[in-house]
């Protein structure tokens, strides 16, 4: 049901770029490309994880904000510092809504903000000693918090910051991690690499802390769960199928993480990955240094989760196989309510979409569910790796486009003329403000959780609302609507 | 006569601070108004002229006080001999911190604060030895020094760090009035010194303004943390700052400077006998293969 031929779509991408220089053009072409299902290799056809191009609108974030706001953040029984001037951990402040259970400023800290505040003279002088104070004060006020992980800001690599030693000289003190994460944010092209850096401070700081700890009593059905930040209650919603399924969930990295959690994972029978990007790093390294496998999965919507929960199972035995079906059959009564009333208002509608690290990908089956085609989609900061996997699940010949810059977007939605577009709080407002039906996939608008059964219900319900929202018809000034008979008016658009 | 802005640069150790001193001194004799910003985390601009060891530092005050909103100019600044105004910017002991910002907040705190009053005729900047980056170079851009005088001796690396020191100041004399305004001879008593820095100002486009002779009553004051014109005002190289100071005070040839290539740099070198002339086929051989070969 393509709306565009291969060829269609490719002189879009050509009319697209011809407003650029020629030196441009020639880079932005690489990131922008007609979808191929029958391609087995991405490289063949986009080129990602490069440096964005100056003077054009590029939404990504920094490697702080993959470390601190991704992959740490969410650990809600440490203190994550955030190391430098006091913008950088101000703004990225409980943003992500990485839902948690606890008493904040008593056990769990996920919602403050700690932040060293650099001024002139820590600059100058070094911020060394007034982290090692911070790390002080925050053992007299939160004697709970189990560790501290040091989130360095830009400043700090310029000045060269010897937090490694202050992080050295608390952990012992204090005998209670304190991790130095070098995630400063002109570090790479985008927030990947922090989430490679995070992973990487885990490895070399977290993961091996039990190994030769066996008080802790392991199950054959252990699992954990990878990638998933709890968004709105994400892995909550994901969590309860598998535990109903029989298996133990021991670890949720990171959303409700604790740093127990993550130094437990090695023990358990298979890391369960639902963010490849940002997690595949750590997952990797359980499989090399302890033999812990990994497999993706996907829980949004109902045919997505029945395949996932049947693939895990198969690693399991007969018992689990067996419970996996029942609880798909469970909730079979309650999603097909949730199709037969929300279909028939959102067949055929098409999506466009623009986020991060799976949902480019990982949201097509349940938008499918509900009836709806996905379009155009792509990412802020994905690797080859993520396109080779996107490219099965996109029909053929729609558009595939990364990076992409806010001229580019905007033109592909005049093209294409999406019903709706998924994307960040950047963009929310530009397409709404061309009429265009809007959700902010990111932090899914205030609201989720979206994965599982339970997710899938709410994700439905806000699909419907944003697309039939009445307000739509209420784009024009009624003074200014087309009068009976004549031809519609065009897209009011200021933008 | 408008306030006129001089900064020092040169090779570490080539005795900026010192004549600096001895030459301000000599300039406030003849009656000239002077402040000098030392622009050095090691704050040993100014001990010549106020007898002290190390002056507070902008910066270690603003760290006490919290920040450098929180300062006074008369927090900061110190008269000595012949009312000789002295301010350090100071910055972290070596190895933390960033030094070049310290710089860079100290000379705005001081123009904020308004200590380029108008009765001032002279500001001496002296600053590191080695511009390791942009803090350091804060002196010669735009609004601060006109004036740049390069210490330098007839000593390959000095020279070298003399013509590097150029390279800046083309950098900014194009977005600036900065100028290159002479080389000051600090001897080492090399051979045929005073000809060699005279060559090479020549080739940069530039004079040698003075050629200071080398003098143990340099180090004799400076034991007692004084200028010579301070300690022994009867002494010839007393005379001698003093004369480099009227050369100052009268030197209106101020230039873009013209930087040497290292080619040019090394025949003028050979030149003067400081350099053999280069044997490409010793180059990367070891003793033991030298031996061998012979």
């Amino acid at each position: 049901m393509a709306t565009m031929t291969r060829d269609e779509t490719q002189a879009l991408i050509q009319e697209v770029l011809e407003v650029y220089p020629e030196k441009a053009k020639n880079d932005r072409a690489k990131h922008l490309a007609v979808n191929d299902q029958s391609l087995e290799q991405s490289k063949k056809c986009i080129t990602s994880n490069r440096k964005s191009q100056p003077g054009v609108m590029t939404v990504r974030g920094c490697a702080y904000a993959g470390s601190k706001g991704v992959v740490w953040g969410p650990i809600k029984d440490m203190i994550h510092v955030s190391h430098g001037p006091v913008g950088c951990g101000q703004y990225s402040r409980a943003g992500r809504r990485n839902y948690y259970t606890g008493m904040t400023g008593v056990n769990t800290f996920g919602t403050m903000n700690f932040t060293s505040d650099f001024q002139e003279k820590d600059i100058v002088f070094g911020g060394d000693k007034k982290l090692a104070k911070i790390v002080d004060e925050i053992e007299q006020l939160f004697p709970l918090s189990k560790g501290v992980s040091v989130q360095s800001e830009c400043p700090i690599g310029l000045i060269g910051d010897d937090i490694e030693s202050v992080s050295k000289q608390k952990t012992k003190e204090l005998e209670k991690p304190v991790i130095a994460v070098r995630c400063e944010g002109f570090r790479g092209v985008s927030q990947s690499l922090g989430h490679h850096i995070a992973n990487d401070s885990i490895r070399d700081n977290v993961v091996h802390n039990r190994d030769n700890d066996n008080s802790f009593e392991t199950t054959p059905y252990d699992v954990a769960i990878i990638g998933d930040y709890n968004i709105g209650g994400d892995a909550w919603s994901s969590r309860i199928l598998l535990e109903e399924m029989g298996l133990r969930v021991v670890a949720q990295w990171s959303g409700d993480g604790t740093l127990s959690e993550m130094e437990l994972t090695p023990k358990v029978k298979l890391n369960l990955i639902h963010c490849y990007r940002s997690m595949n790093y750590i997952s990797r390294h359980m499989e090399e240094r302890y033999g812990v496998p990994w497999m993706e999965y996907n829980l949004f919507g109902p045919t997505k989760i029945a395949e996932s929960l049947r693939k895990i199972a198969a690693f399991f035995d007969e018992t689990i196989q067996t419970n996996a079906e029942k609880v798909i059959a469970k909730y079979q009564a309650e999603y097909d309510a949730i199709i037969a009333k929300y279909r028939p208002r959102l067949e055929g509608k098409k999506v466009m979409l623009y986020v991060g690290g799976l949902r480019p990908r990982h949201i097509i089956g349940a938008y499918e569910d509900l009836g709806m085609e996905v379009v155009g989609t792509g990412y802020e900061f994905a690797h080859n790796d993520d396109y080779d996997r996107t490219i099965k699940e996109m029909g053929d010949s729609t558009l595939l486009f990364d990076d992409v810059t806010g001229y580019e977007f905007e033109e592909f939605t005049k093209a294409l003329k999406p019903d709706m577009i998924g994307s960040g709080i950047k963009e929310k407002y530009i397409f709404q403000k061309m009429g265009i039906p809007f959700r902010q996939m990111h932090s899914w608008d205030y609201s989720g959780p979206y994965h599982g059964y339970d997710g899938f219900a709410i994700f439905a319900r806000d699909m419907d609302m944003t697309i039939n929202n009445p307000c739509w018809n209420s784009m024009q000034a009624p003074w200014l609507k087309p009068a009976e008979g004549e031809s519609e008016a065009p897209m009011a658009a200021s933008a | 006569m408008a306030l006129r802005q001089c900064a020092i640069y040169g090779k570490g150790g080539i005795g900026k601070s010192t004549t600096t001193q001895n030459l301000v001194a000599g300039l406030a004799e003849l009656g000239k108004k002077v402040m000098i910003v030392g622009c050095d985390p090691k704050a040993d601009s100014t001990r010549l002229i106020l007898h002290a060891k190390a002056q507070d530092t902008i910066m270690h005050l603003a760290a006490e006080a919290g920040s450098v909103e929180d300062l006074e100019l008369e927090d900061v600044m110190r008269v000595g001999y012949a009312d000789i105004k002295c301010v350090e910017s100071g910055g972290p002991e070596p190895g933390v911190g960033c030094a070049g910002r310290g710089v860079i907040t100290a000379i705005n705190f001081l123009e904020e604060e308004g200590a380029y009053d108008e009765e001032l005729d002279f500001v001496f900047y002296d600053v590191l030895g080695d511009v390791v980056c942009g803090g350091f170079a804060m002196p010669i851009r735009e609004n601060k020094a006109q004036e740049i005088y390069i210490v330098v001796s007839g000593e390959m690396m000095a020279m070298y760090a003399a013509n590097n020191i150029s390279k800046g100041i083309v950098k900014y004399a194009s977005s600036g009035g900065v100028r290159l305004a002479g080389l000051i001879c600090n001897s080492r008593n090399t051979a045929r010194e005073d000809e060699l820095i005279m060559e090479l100002a020549r080739q940069l486009g530039t004079e040698m303004l003075h050629f200071v002779p080398r003098d143990n009553v340099v180090q004799r004051a400076e034991i007692r943390r004084m200028t010579v014109i301070e300690y022994e005002p009867s002494a010839k190289q007393a005379d001698e700052y003093r004369q480099l100071a009227q050369k100052m005070i009268d030197n209106t040839n101020f230039v873009i400077p013209t930087p040497i290539s290292m080619d040019q740099l090394e025949a003028l070198l050979m030149d003067f006998g400081l350099l053999d002339e280069e044997d490409e086929s010793i180059v990367g051989k070891s003793a033991a293969e030298e031996v061998v070969a012979a």
